[in-house]
């Protein structure tokens, strides 16, 4: 029988909730392709992590010691190299985040496994995976085959499946793996408190993106923002630019608008970055000039225009 | 000392656009060609490095591309890069990004760099895959997602600061000589100036292929490959509900609905 192994990913002691998506993504396989589901704990304290894992449909727990508690690359791709070696998987999935961008494409590198990464869409046809992913700015969308390869390692887009919950009591068993660290951990930085908000806390948000073209012009937003009761974020070239603090960036690098009902996006073309942190939003609003901007593609409402006189006029309605 | 930087020139899809007969990819008739963003704070990097180093040391810039790609790397040397690699023949059409670390690893063994710079990802298809790639070929050290770095040129080891989600941070050490994937915001890449320009033209761009790097059909294109595109479609997308009107009818109806949605 085929195995369907997870790679549970963890930082600073705590399971990162994708790994329950993960795991919700090979439950909905295991069901159409009658595999099991293991689950690899990766670290040095990887044991600890079992409890969180052990949700439904997982068949097998396999943890491996590594030196480094926190991620490692070397180790981290030894300890996987080494999973799949011993236990032949037919599929892997890893989480498309910053750790697997660090380590994953080693696996694929080898050149012997099947490699895709950001897949967001994975079958089977003839007893072949098929992953499917977005090219040319998510205009396109492409599935993938792997010929020849009897393992396939994909890195899954987060957000794609909700987590899995519930409880089971897999087996659990543990494996061993060396590795030669070339870098090291030294600390974990957290983003420096602003004294300003908490955007993750906010239930109205407003967010400026490029549209707004210049610095001085923030302001304006930021007065319109205040009147219509809404919090003001941003997408990622504002933080850059030190337009607005780090803290108010929306997306992948930036916070997740956990607590976000009404999301208004002014000049914002919602890259898949900004979109990992509000494409969950109920209620996304987007005023844009580029009608393609793929922000209209998962907006409830659109207005394809000027941010500019938008906002001109949208200000008198709220006086 | 000595830098690599390695470059994609991303395609831009024109809002119409078809895809090719066979089914496997977009109608490249539809493409408008750029330098990949990351490109440019990797190529900064390097030239900060260099320049905090009394102006020593060389940078060369390389890519894996077909003809148009030249004019990338042109501007690389517009911006100060002392060289420029190009490695393309037809054999190198359909290689995935395995097939492409494969020959920027040999690129990376021939020039023995200190250290190797690539983008985070490439804007069009965003694979985030090929710097680490290089790395794992090479045997090197490698970090990933680097939004601040402190390397001495010629040092055994480096510090530098990967850029995790929610704006947490991980500084770590790496041993060097290593391949860096830089993340955007870790500098402020320069302009070309115009007499860099005009000097640019005059720098040597190598065009090879991959058999002058001693790699065989079978290392590159689909054969050397470990993923294919079988299947190339337009996504079915949501739409939004369009607000129509003049901007102030446009904003009027924008105030209602935020009103109703928020409560307020």
């Amino acid at each position: 029988m085929s195995e369907i192994l997870v790679i549970a990913e963890h930082r600073g002691g705590e399971l990162r909730p994708v790994s329950l998506e993960l795991i919700a993504a090979a439950n909905e396989l295991k069901a159409s392709t009658g595999s099991t589901v293991a689950v690899a704990l990766i670290g040095a304290d990887a044991a600890s992590f079992t409890g969180a894992v052990s949700v439904d449909g997982v068949d097998e727990i396999v943890t491996v010691a590594t030196n480094s508690a926190n991620f490692q690359p070397d180790e981290w791709a030894a300890a996987v190299t080494a999973l799949i070696e011993a236990r032949s998987s037919s599929l892997v999935l890893l989480p498309h985040s910053v750790d697997s961008w660090g380590f994953a494409p080693a696996l694929g590198a080898t050149g012997n496994y099947g490699f895709a990464t950001d897949v967001f869409g994975i079958a089977q046809d003839g007893g072949e995976w098929i992953a499917t992913r977005a090219m040319y700015k998510e205009k396109v969308h492409a599935e993938l085959d792997f010929p020849g390869k009897s393992t396939v390692v994909l890195t899954v887009r987060g957000g794609t499946w909700k987590p899995a919950e519930g409880s089971s009591s897999p087996a659990v068993s543990s494996l061993e793996a060396s590795a030669t660290a070339n870098s090291q951990h030294v600390s974990f930085v957290e983003p420096p408190a602003t004294g300003d908000v908490d955007i993750t806390q906010a239930e109205f948000m407003m967010s400026i993106g490029r549209g707004i073209a210049d610095e001085d012009n923030v302001e304006q937003f930021a007065e319109l923002s205040e009147t219509i009761g809404a919090t003001l974020g941003c997408s990622r070239p504002i933080a850059d630019a030190g337009w607005l603090p780090k803290s108010r960036q929306v997306g992948q690098s930036g916070q997740i608008v956990a607590n976000c009902k009404l999301y208004l996006a002014l000049g914002i073309s919602g890259s898949v970055q900004h979109q990992a942190g509000m494409k969950h939003v109920e209620n996304i609003i987007c005023v844009n000039t580029d009608p393609e901007a793929s922000i209209f593609s998962i907006a409830r409402y659109g207005i394809v225009g000027d941010i500019f006189e938008i906002a001109e006029e949208l200000e008198t309605h709220f006086e | 000392m000595k830098i690599l930087v390695a470059i994609k020139q991303v395609a831009n899809l024109d809002d119409e656009f078809e895809i090719r007969e066979d089914g496997k990819d977009v109608d490249h008739d539809f493409c408008d060609y750029e330098i990949n963003e990351w490109d440019d704070y990797s190529l900064e990097t390097a030239l900060q490095i260099r320049e905090n180093n009394g102006d020593e040391g060389e940078i060369v810039v390389v890519t894996v591309g077909p003809d148009e790609a030249e004019d990338e790397l042109r501007k690389c040397l517009g911006k100060g890069a002392d060289r420029a690699i190009r490695v393309w023949d037809d054999a190198i059409e359909g290689s995935d990004q395995v097939a492409i670390a494969r020959i920027l690893t040999k690129i990376v063994e021939k020039e023995s760099p200190d250290m190797v710079f690539m983008g985070v990802q490439a804007a069009d298809n965003a694979y985030a895959q090929t710097g680490v790639a290089v790395a794992q070929q090479l045997g090197w050290p490698h970090a990933a997602v680097v939004n601040s770095l402190d390397y001495a040129p010629g040092a055994s080891s480096a510090t530098a600061r990967r850029e995790l989600e929610g704006g947490l941070e991980e500084e770590i050490t790496v041993n060097c000589p290593a391949v860096l994937t830089i993340q955007l915001g870790i500098n402020e890449p320069r302009y070309a100036s115009l007499r860099g320009i005009k000097q640019a033209a005059g720098k040597p761009l190598d065009e090879i292929s991959h058999g002058d790097l001693g790699l065989s059909d079978d290392d590159v294109g689909e054969a050397g490959s470990v993923s294919r595109v079988r299947k190339m479609f337009v996504p079915q997308k949501g739409q939004a509900e369009l607000i129509e009107g003049t901007p102030a009818e446009q904003a009027a109806r924008l105030a209602e609905i935020l009103k109703e949605l928020s409560g307020a």
